[in-house]
C-alpha cells in the first residue's frame, strides 16, 4: 500500500512573486488524485515542491513521518527513493538508450545482476508497452514512447508515491485513453499514491480518485471526485466545463460584473447542459461518469474499498447533490453503516480539505464550500 | 484561505541593484564548490564517468591547445631573439624562452583552453541536461547530481589540465627551438646548453601546479554555471558564455597570486 502525503500550509513565492499559499491537502494512501488549474498556477511547482526540488518558504509535507521541507539533504534522498516522477517529456538521459535508463535507477541503487536488472526492466518496458525499444535513443522515439519509457523508469524502484506531470500533453485522444488505462492498471497492480497534473478534463472526470483544482494562488478545491464533479463552485464549473463563461480568464481574473453578465447569457442558453463539448475532454453539465475501472483479469484496485469506508466516514460533511453522488458509489454494507451512524466522524481524514470559514479573508468568489448544516 | 501577505507586482528594483546581489553570486559558487568538495571522498567512486570524462575533456582541447602552443612558443621566441641581440646576450636564448614558457606561457595556454574548450563544453553538457530536466530525475531518482557528474567532470578536468600543461611545454619549447634555431639563424648548440641557464625543475612543477588549480577552478565554474542555467535553450547559451568569462577573469587573477607565491618561496636561480 502507498503511503500519505500530508501537505499543510505550503506556501512558495519566487522573489516578490507568490506562487500560492496555504495549500492543504492530503493525498490518501494508494489512491489517485488528479491536481488541476489553469495554466500557470503552479502545479508542477506544487509536484516539484512534493519531490524536494524547490523549497517551499511555509508550510510542511510529511512523507512517511518525514518533513521533507525541513529534514537533512541525506534524508531527502532517502525519502525520494519512495517517488516515481513521470516529467513533462520524460526526461530521459539523452546519452543512453531506454535500456540503459531503465536501468539507471537499480544500477545505482541495488547490488542486483544484471540478468536480474535485465529481467525487471524489461519486465518494467512490457508493462509500459514498450518490447522491443531497448536499443533506442531517447530521440529516436515518439514523444508517446518517451513518456511511457519515462514512466517505466519511474516504477523500476517499486516506488510508493508516482507523480505525473501533465501525461497527456503532446499525446493524441487515443494515446492518452492508452496512458490513462495504464495508469488505472498499474495503480491496481502496485497499490501506490498517484497524483495527476493534468489540462485534460476527460482524465480528470474518469481517472482519480480524488480531485484537487488551484486557483488564484489558492488550492480553491481538494475532495474526492464526486465533490468537484457535483460543485456549484463558479470556479470548479467553469475549468470542468471548458467555458469562457466563468471567473477563469485568458491572462488575468475578470471583474464581477463581467462575470455575472457572461453567466446570465450562459444560462440564457440554456447552461453547460446546452453549451456543447469543450476542449479537452470537457462535456456539459455536471454529471458523474463512471470511474475507470483496471483492464480485465487484472486485481481490484484495492484503494477502491479503502476510498468507500473513507468518504463514508465524511458522507454527512458533504453538500446533498455530493452525498447523493457517492453514495450511488458505496456498497450496501457500508451504506447501512453510514447511515446507522456508526461511523465516527474522521474530520482528519485526508482526501478532503480547504481552509476553515473563519480564515476566509479576502473578497471571494468562492463560496463557502463546506455544505453547512 | 487568509492571503499571508498583499501579493506584490515584480518591482523595478526586485533584488536587482541591490548592493549584496554580486556577494551573494559568487557566495554560491563557493559554497557550491564546498559542495564539490564535500562530495570528493563518498562512495561509490564514479570512476566509468571519470574516464569517460577525461577522455572527452582531452579530446576537444588536446588539438587546438597544441596549434595554440606552436604560435605561443614562436611568438616568445621571435621577441627574445630579437631582445637578445640587442642586447648582445644571444647566448641566453634558449634559457629565456624556456622559462617564458614554463612559467607562465603553458600555464596561460591551458587556461585559455581548458576555460574556453573543456569548460564550455562541459557547461553545454550540463546546461543541456537541465533544461530537459535530466538533472532533475537525476535528483528525483535518489542520485545526487555532484557526486555523479560533477565529481567526476572536476577531477577530470583536473588531469586534463596538468597533462596539457606539460603538452604545452614540450610544443612551446621545441616551437621556440624551431623559429629561434631554422628562421633566426641561432645556434642550436647555444640554445640547447643554455636551457637550464636560469629554468630550474621548480618552474615546471610551480606550471603543472598552477594547471591543477585552473582545472580545477574551471570545472567548478562550468559545472556550476550549467547546473544553474535555466530558460530554456537560451539560457544554456548564456549560461556557457558566463562560465567561459567568470573562468578566464578567475583564472588571470589566480594565476597573478600564484605567481607572487611562488617568487616568494622559490628563489630565482643564481640569486
Amino acid at each position: 500500500m502507498g503511503v500519505a502525503v500530508q501537505v499543510e500550509g505550503l506556501s512558495k513565492s519566487f522573489g516578490s512573486q507568490n506562487i500560492w499559499s496555504d495549500v492543504t491537502l492530503t493525498l490518501p494512501p494508494g489512491e489517485i488524485s488528479v491536481l488541476l488549474g489553469p495554466s500557470g498556477t503552479g502545479k508542477s511547482v506544487f509536484l516539484k515542491s512534493l519531490v524536494g526540488l524547490l523549497k517551499p518558504e511555509r508550510g510542511s509535507i510529511v512523507i512517511s513521518d518525514t518533513d521533507i521541507v525541513r529534514c537533512g539533504e541525506s534524508r531527502l534522498y532517502e525519502v525520494r527513493k519512495l517517488f516515481g516522477v513521470l516529467f513533462q517529456d520524460g526526461a530521459l538521459f539523452g546519452s543512453m538508450d531506454l535500456f540503459d535508463n531503465i536501468a539507471f535507477p537499480l544500477r545505482e541503487h541495488t547490488r542486483k545482476g544484471e540478468s536480474e536488472i535485465r529481467r525487471i526492466v524489461l519486465e518494467k518496458m512490457e508493462m509500459v508497452g514498450l518490447q522491443g525499444a531497448e536499443g533506442k535513443l531517447p530521440g529516436e522515439i515518439s514523444g508517446g514512447m518517451r513518456k511511457r519509457a519515462g514512466l517505466a523508469r519511474a516504477l523500476v524502484l517499486d516506488p510508493e508515491i508516482v507523480l505525473f506531470d501533465e501525461p497527456d500533453s503532446g499525446l493524441d485522444p487515443v494515446r492518452v485513453a492508452y496512458l490513462n488505462q495504464l495508469i488505472v492498471d498499474l495503480n491496481a497492480q502496485i497499490d501506490a499514491t498517484f497524483l495527476i497534473v493534468t489540462h485534460d478534463i476527460g482524465t480528470a472526470r474518469t481517472v482519480p480518485d480524488n480531485l484537487g483544482l488551484l486557483f488564484r494562488r489558492h488550492l480553491a478545491m481538494f475532495g474526492p471526485r464526486e465533490q468537484l464533479l457535483t460543485s456549484q463552485e463558479p470556479v470548479v464549473r467553469q475549468f470542468l466545463n471548458g467555458r469562457r463563461e466563468g471567473p477563469i480568464g485568458m491572462s488575468e481574473e475578470k471583474d464581477v460584473a463581467q462575470v455575472e453578465a457572461e453567466m446570465a447569457a450562459l444560462e440564457a442558453r440554456g447552461g453547460d447542459q446546452h453549451n456543447g463539448v469543450g476542449p479537452k475532454g470537457a462535456t456539459g453539465g455536471d454529471a458523474v461518469p463512471p470511474q475507470l475501472p483496471p483492464s480485465p483479469g487484472l486485481p481490484e484496485r484495492q484503494a477502491v474499498r479503502r476510498r468507500q469506508e473513507r468518504v463514508a466516514r465524511m458522507l454527512h460533511t458533504y453538500d446533498p447533490a455530493t452525498a447523493d453522488a457517492i453514495r450511488a458509489t458505496l456498497p450496501a454494507d457500508l451504506l447501512t453503516q453510514a447511515d446507522a451512524g456508526v461511523f465516527e466522524p474522521t474530520p482528519v481524514a485526508g482526501g478532503r480539505h480547504w481552509a476553515a470559514d473563519d480564515e476566509v479573508g479576502e473578497a471571494r468568489v468562492l463560496p463557502a464550500p463546506r455544505g453547512r448544516r | 484561505m487568509s492571503a499571508p501577505e498583499e501579493p506584490q507586482a515584480p518591482g523595478l528594483l526586485d533584488g536587482r541593484y541591490s548592493p549584496t546581489r554580486p556577494l551573494r553570486a559568487s557566495g554560491n559558487l563557493f559554497a557550491f564548490a564546498l559542495d564539490v568538495a564535500r562530495s570528493l571522498p563518498k562512495r561509490p567512486f564514479q570512476l566509468r564517468e571519470f574516464v569517460q570524462q577525461t577522455w572527452f575533456v582531452a579530446s576537444v582541447t588536446i588539438l587546438p591547445t597544441a596549434l595554440v602552443a606552436i604560435p605561443f612558443g614562436a611568438v616568445i621566441a621571435l621577441q627574445l631573439g630579437s631582445l637578445t641581440r640587442q642586447l648582445g646576450a644571444q647566448s641566453f636564448t634558449g634559457s629565456a624562452s624556456v622559462l617564458a614558457v614554463l612559467r607562465e606561457a603553458s600555464p596561460i595556454v591551458t587556461a585559455l583552453l581548458i576555460a574556453g574548450a573543456g569548460g564550455s563544453a562541459i557547461c553545454a553538457d550540463l546546461g543541456a541536461r537541465k533544461i530537459r530536466d535530466e538533472i532533475d530525475a537525476m535528483e528525483v531518482l535518489g542520485i545526487s547530481p555532484i557526486q555523479r557528474l560533477v565529481v567526476p567532470r572536476v577531477l577530470a578536468s583536473m588531469l586534463v589540465a596538468v597533462l596539457l600543461n606539460g603538452l604545452v611545454s614540450v610544443v612551446g619549447v621545441v616551437g621556440g627551438y624551431f623559429f629561434n634555431v631554422v628562421l633566426q639563424g641561432g645556434t642550436p648548440g647555444a640554445y640547447l646548453a643554455s636551457f637550464s641557464a636560469l629554468a630550474q625543475v621548480e618552474d615546471f612543477w610551480s606550471g603543472e601546479i598552477k594547471a591543477l588549480v585552473f582545472g580545477l577552478i574551471a570545472g567548478i565554474v562550468a559545472s556550476y554555471k550549467g547546473l544553474t542555467a535555466g530558460g530554456g535553450p537560451k539560457g544554456v547559451g548564456d549560461a556557457v558564455n558566463q562560465a567561459v568569462v567568470i573562468t578566464f577573469l578567475l583564472l588571470f587573477a589566480v594565476n597573478f597570486v600564484l605567481t607572487a607565491v611562488y617568487f616568494q618561496l622559490v628563489p630565482p636561480k643564481g640569486a
